[in-house]
């Protein structure tokens, strides 16, 4: 008979207990637009599109962004796929910057930057909904995820028009 | 009464002191071996008996130590060749690692025999360490790249074979255990077939050097390249096996000292195989890491120990095809010692991160495999990879973290 080699009890327990951390990362608002996303789809009259990519795990964005007469966001949508963290985090961003001007937009992409990386910063109220993010300084791996779309957009503002492409990863 | 059957796996784990860690406050379920191996006291010991007792540079110092450490390390090539049978210990070259090995190959041997319309055979499922350095060969010689395709079921497309091998084909490299789809490729098989065209070939064996008893005369693979870190061993020692005549053939790669006979201003002239190959001071503390590696695992037995990696694959595919929408990839008979899988309820580094907080370390990705993800149609997979001292029960627990993983993010 085969015998295979026994361990700790811990790891036979009859229930797995959730645990504060993952609660917080995935906070329901998160899996909630991860599953199914705002802001998802084709913008047919886009001035510019941005194709984000996160090599380290193959996730990837694309973004298309109209600007108003003032050079601000007038609308912006994605289409991609991802974990759940890159994906509701693009869904929150497109949300929260439609109708914001360029100085707005790169005030928040700091601010957000911040927020996920950043273990003593106080999240500025300004950022709203996209504060519930901040699980994420928690889990440095995932910062590239949290960031893929932010990425993109701040590409699309410099690129203004036609197509771009970023990466997570230094190329 | 198995190989597997008369062996305690239980005290086994005791030889690895990581074992005990925990992660998150759970014990430690290290379920990605594929991509490093851990270490058991046997090897620490050894590095730790090098540096504190018979540390000193090899090849050069008439002194005590220097003919120790000397001895120690071609002891050290000796121990591999009889451990993958090779005909004799020059034919053993040390490296960094498989990746080391496998660009050193493409450099020297590729360099002086691929020209311009030659054909590199590889497979879809090789890694990018057996893919990457034959593109950087192509582009700089005009040689082509050409591919054996991957069924659904993981295996490769061999009956493609007899039309892909053409005269032109100077080399097949292939993987011998896919580090993705846990398939074992009929090696010996290929072999034959490439040499029937005039073909070398080229295993890396990285998946299967810790796992399964082989021998590279019985296979008739021409060069194999694995590294250590995967079968026990340190990181930054691997091995580049060449049958002699093709090491003969090769010119230098790295230039240094240690592989010259003797340097005139102008020109130098090279040692044979294998220290041509091995300009500059090697890495002596990692490759006798390795042999007492080797000691390690033929303690254990290959045999013994693939029997057992084998079922628990084999368990663990069983167990994960209970789990709703769970797709699993690679063979289901016979696998090496990993499952890959893919489930509707999460991203793989969504599963990962949450198995992590549990205290089960698997892997999330693309593992150096993009060409064949894009062949299954998926970004990346979750990998649970195994070694002989994980165990049914530890799989047990990945099943219930995976269970609660769905429930959370369904």
């Amino acid at each position: 008979m085969f015998r295979f080699g026994q361990c700790d009890n811990r790891v036979r327990g009859a229930f797995v207990f959730m645990i504060p951390e993952i609660e917080e990362l995935y906070q329901e608002v998160i899996l909630d637009h991860s599953r199914r996303p705002r802001n998802f789809g084709e913008l047919p009259d886009a001035a510019v599109r941005v194709h984000g990519d996160n090599p380290a795990c193959g996730d990837e964005i694309h973004l298309a962004v109209k600007f108003d007469a003032g050079g601000g966001l007038e609308d912006i949508k994605f289409s991609g796929h991802g974990c759940a963290i890159s994906q509701a985090s693009a869904s929150l961003m497109t949300m929260k910057l439609k109708g914001k001007s360029r100085a707005e937009v790169m005030e928040m992409l700091h601010a957000f930057h911040d927020l996920v990386t950043d273990e003593s910063s106080e999240a500025p109220k300004s950022l709203g909904d996209l504060r519930v993010m901040q699980g994420v300084r928690k889990f440095p791996q995932r910062v590239k995820c949290a960031m893929l779309a932010w990425r993109a957009v701040e590409q699309a503002l410099e690129q203004g028009a036609g197509e771009a492409t970023v990466s997570t990863e230094p190329v | 009464m198995t190989a597997a059957s008369t062996i305690d796996w239980n005290t086994i784990r005791e030889d690895f002191p990581i074992l005990r860690e925990r992660a998150h406050g759970h014990p430690l379920i290290y379920f990605d071996s594929a991509a490093t191996s851990q270490k058991p006291r046997a090897v620490i010991e050894a590095l730790r008996n090098f540096y504190e007792h018979d540390n000193a540079n090899v090849h050069r110092g008439l002194h005590t130590l220097s003919s120790r450490a000397t001895e120690a390390y071609e002891k050290a090539r000796q121990r591999v060749a009889q451990y993958i049978g090779a005909a004799s210990a020059e034919e053993i070259i040390f490296t960094r690692g498989t990746t080391e090995s496998i660009n050193l190959v493409a450099q020297t041997w590729g360099g002086e025999f691929i020209s311009e319309g030659d054909v590199i055979l590889l497979t879809v499922m090789e890694h990018h360490s057996n893919l990457v350095p034959w593109q950087l060969l192509a582009e700089r010689t005009g040689a082509r790249l050409r591919f054996v395709p991957v069924r659904d079921d993981g295996t490769l497309e061999l009956e493609k074979l007899s039309s892909l091998l053409t005269p032109e084909v100077k080399l097949f490299a292939f993987t011998y255990i896919s580090n993705s789809l846990g398939t074992i490729n009929p090696v010996a098989e290929l072999c034959e077939k490439a040499h029937s065209i005039g073909a070398l070939t080229l295993v890396d064996a990285a998946q299967s050097i810790g796992h399964l008893p082989f021998n590279v005369r019985e296979l008739g693979c021409d060069l194999l390249a694995f590294s250590g870190h995967k079968m026990c061993g340190p990181t930054g020692i691997g091995v580049m096996y060449a049958r002699a005549e093709i090491l003969d053939s090769m010119p230098p790669w790295h230039g240094g000292g240690e592989m010259i006979v003797s340097v005139a201003l102008e020109k130098s002239t090279f040692k044979k195989a294998p220290h041509r190959f091995e300009a500059g001071t090697p890495n002596i503390a990692g490759a006798i890491g390795l042999a007492a590696a080797i000691d390690y695992i033929e303690g254990i037995g290959r045999p013994a120990i693939f029997e057992h990696d084998s079922q628990l694959a084999r368990y663990a595919a069983e167990r994960l095809a209970e789990l709703p929408g769970t797709r699993i990839f690679g063979p289901k008979e016979e696998r090496g010692a990993l499952v890959g899988f893919v489930m509707d309820a999460a991203h793989p580094h969504d599963l990962t991160t949450f198995a992590d907080q549990y205290g089960l370390a698997m892997r999330g990705g693309h593992h150096c495999n993009q060409p064949l993800m894009r062949r299954f149609g998926v970004s990346g997979t979750t990998r649970a990879s195994f070694y002989f001292y994980n165990t049914t029960e530890e799989i047990d627990r990945m099943i219930k973290i995976l269970h609660a993983a769905v429930r959370f993010f369904s």
